[in-house]
């Protein structure tokens, strides 16, 4: 009789504790938070959500936090975290302006700047790997370290980009597609597809799981941690300097005070999305619903009647209610 | 001292040392394990087993000496070097992920890919179920292959552990305290895998503080003391409560009879 019970009782566990079912539940979370605030968008404000060019504006902004927040996932979930990426991709700006103010090659612009963030990536993963700092304690030095490079650099000085307009470069990057759809957003969709892949499907993305859950694991198993997470902060330097040419190419300017808005935006991204910040969890689709939320935030709020001062305290709303939830329905046992 | 051409020996360590630092921790070690040979390692706490087997797993490489394995000199400069070569471990810390899926722990660093490494998920789902059902014998559906980890017992992270290590057929398996913390039932069914390991023609080490656990499945017994090899019994040799007051003793005078 008990045991037919225990049974029954076990059964019924199953349905809603299988595994497949808990990852799908922070997938669905996830969508339901960001549905829901769109729903409020648009009964708040039907007139501007109804029409095309509150979603044109969208797609000019967003992908640039949201192509940052893509290897920002990655990071997270190796247990780390870089907050030099804003620097970074301030500096490689610089860099792109510079070089095409002085040579007029686009080309050779564009390779230095990637490179500028590649390079930046390697100095990360060096403190970080082989001199032993916190990751945390690191990138607060390279933020300061890179955006004091930018400021010197640049001495205040802004460089003008006007010459790209036109370029097969600028036109791939940023140029309208049949008018209608700003290339960087295709940009986000293509790299959100690639990271996707590579996280949930690529060995690579298993090994940065496995690293972020458990570093002396995945050593012992025969993972080269130290590689795996060299990467990752390459990565994180690379797409910074991409982002660097979209929004620097969106607007042809180069300014020495770009990106520092980007820090707790791309990062708030990650965490609404639902990636662990202890590491071993992470999740793409959510930090690119994550840069959605985030992205929308601004605009939505003002469309909806409330002012500009009501911006953080919804941020900080959101982003706490989010995580809560996460916090409730992905129970870390110790 | 050893015979490399010996088509019997699996695994020789030749007048092996390994320092950190100032501090020596294997001293002028000679052992070998037999092909299809089951070998018990014993030694109190610091006598250096962990490092010995670290060693051979090339989590550590050698300070000094040779490792020759299936006859040729060979250098382990990795896990994985080692793993190719054909030795599993089973740690005490038993390597596992606890919030990664139990398909993705069963194939950590040994995944299933295509050539741009690209998991055929399918596969390692339908192998790691297998292995699950058939040769570990868990029939329940209480475990899954999707469960993560951490929602399992220690016996059956344990299981996991060994199968992993049964699963990529290798030739030279190592158990460190493998039935530490695990129920009676459970340290009976880690003694049962290892009489398939010997059943079926592979090797293995088997590392423990627990002699009772150890001396029913063990051939030969090796002991340690404070970095050095003490002393190497066959089983014919030695019974179980023997070997206890000979450790016993070499702990108390650091002489072993």
């Amino acid at each position: 009789m008990l045991k037919n019970e225990i049974k029954a009782t076990r059964n019924k566990k199953l349905i809603f504790d299988s595994e497949k079912f808990k990852k799908s539940k922070l997938t669905i979370g996830i969508l339901v938070v960001f549905m829901f605030i769109y729903l409020i968008y648009l009964i708040g404000n039907p007139k501007v959500f109804t029409r095309y060019d509150i979603y044109y504006s969208f797609m000019s902004t967003i992908p640039f936090t949201a192509i940052m927040a893509l290897p920002l996932t990655l990071i997270v979930t190796l247990g780390k975290i870089d907050l030099s990426f804003p620097s970074v991709l301030a500096f490689s700006a610089w860099v792109y302006s510079y070089v095409f103010a002085v040579t007029h090659n686009l080309w050779l612009a564009t390779l230095l700047c990637l490179l500028t963030g590649v390079i930046a990536g390697l100095l990360n993963a060096y403190l970080i790997e082989s001199i032993r700092i916190p990751s945390i304690v690191a990138t607060i030095g390279t933020m300061f370290f890179f955006r004091g490079l930018v400021n010197v650099c640049a001495s205040g000085r802004g460089i003008s980009l006007v010459g790209a307009k036109g370029t097969f470069l600028y036109n791939i990057s940023v140029e309208r597609i049949y008018g209608v759809v700003p290339a960087q957003a295709v940009w986000m969709l293509v790299l959100g597809i690639a990271f996707w892949f590579l996280f949930n499907r690529h060995k690579f993305g298993v090994y940065v799981s496995f690293v972020g859950d458990n570093r002396e694991s995945a050593r012992m198993m025969g993972i080269n941690v130290n590689a795996v997470e060299t990467i990752c902060f390459i990565m994180m330097g690379f797409f910074s300097a991409f982002v660097a040419i979209l929004s620097n190419l969106e607007v042809t300017y180069f300014w020495p005070s770009q990106g520092q808005g980007y820090l707790m935006t791309t990062l708030a991204a990650v965490f609404i999305g639902g990636t662990s910040v202890y590491g071993g969890k992470g999740t793409i689709f959510g930090s690119f619903i994550g840069a959605l939320i985030i992205g929308t935030l601004e605009a939505g709020i003002i469309a909806i009647g409330l002012t500009g001062f009501w911006i953080e305290l919804i941020y900080g709303l959101i982003i706490i209610i989010a995580v809560s939830i996460y916090a409730r329905i992905m129970p870390k046992t110790t | 001292m050893t015979d490399n051409a010996n088509n019997n020996t699996l695994l020789s360590i030749v007048n092996a040392c390994k320092s950190f630092g100032r501090v020596k921790v294997l001293k002028d070690i000679n052992l070998e394990i037999g092909t299809n040979e089951i070998v018990g390692l014993v030694g109190d706490n610091g006598a250096g087993k962990s490092t010995l087997t670290k060693v051979i797993t090339g989590v550590y490489s050698l300070t000094s000496g040779d490792i020759y394995y299936k006859g040729q000199k060979i250098t382990i400069h990795s896990v994985k070097r080692s793993r190719e070569l054909g030795i599993e471990t089973i740690y005490q810390e038993r390597a596992l992920a606890d919030q990664q899926s139990l398909w993705i722990n069963m194939f950590i660093g040994k995944e299933i890919t295509d050539k741009f490494g690209f998991l055929n998920v399918k596969k390692q789902k339908q192998e790691t179920e297998r292995m699950l059902r058939e040769r570990m014998g868990y029939t329940s559906s209480a475990i899954t292959i999707d469960m993560e980890v951490k929602d399992l017992s220690g016996g059956e992270k344990q299981g996991v552990a060994i199968s992993r290590a049964l699963f990529f057929d290798a030739d030279l398996i190592i158990l460190d305290e493998p039935t530490a913390s695990l129920s009676l039932s459970e340290a009976k069914k880690v003694q049962d895998f290892v009489v398939d390991i010997k059943r079926s023609g592979k090797s293995a080490i088997f590392i423990s503080h627990n002699i009772s656990h150890l001396y029913p499945v063990c051939e030969r017994f090796i002991i340690m003391d404070r970095g050095r090899i003490a002393g190497v019994f066959f089983k014919n040799d030695v019974t179980q409560e023997k070997l206890i007051e000979k450790m016993i003793q070499l702990a108390r005078t650091g002489i072993l009879e």
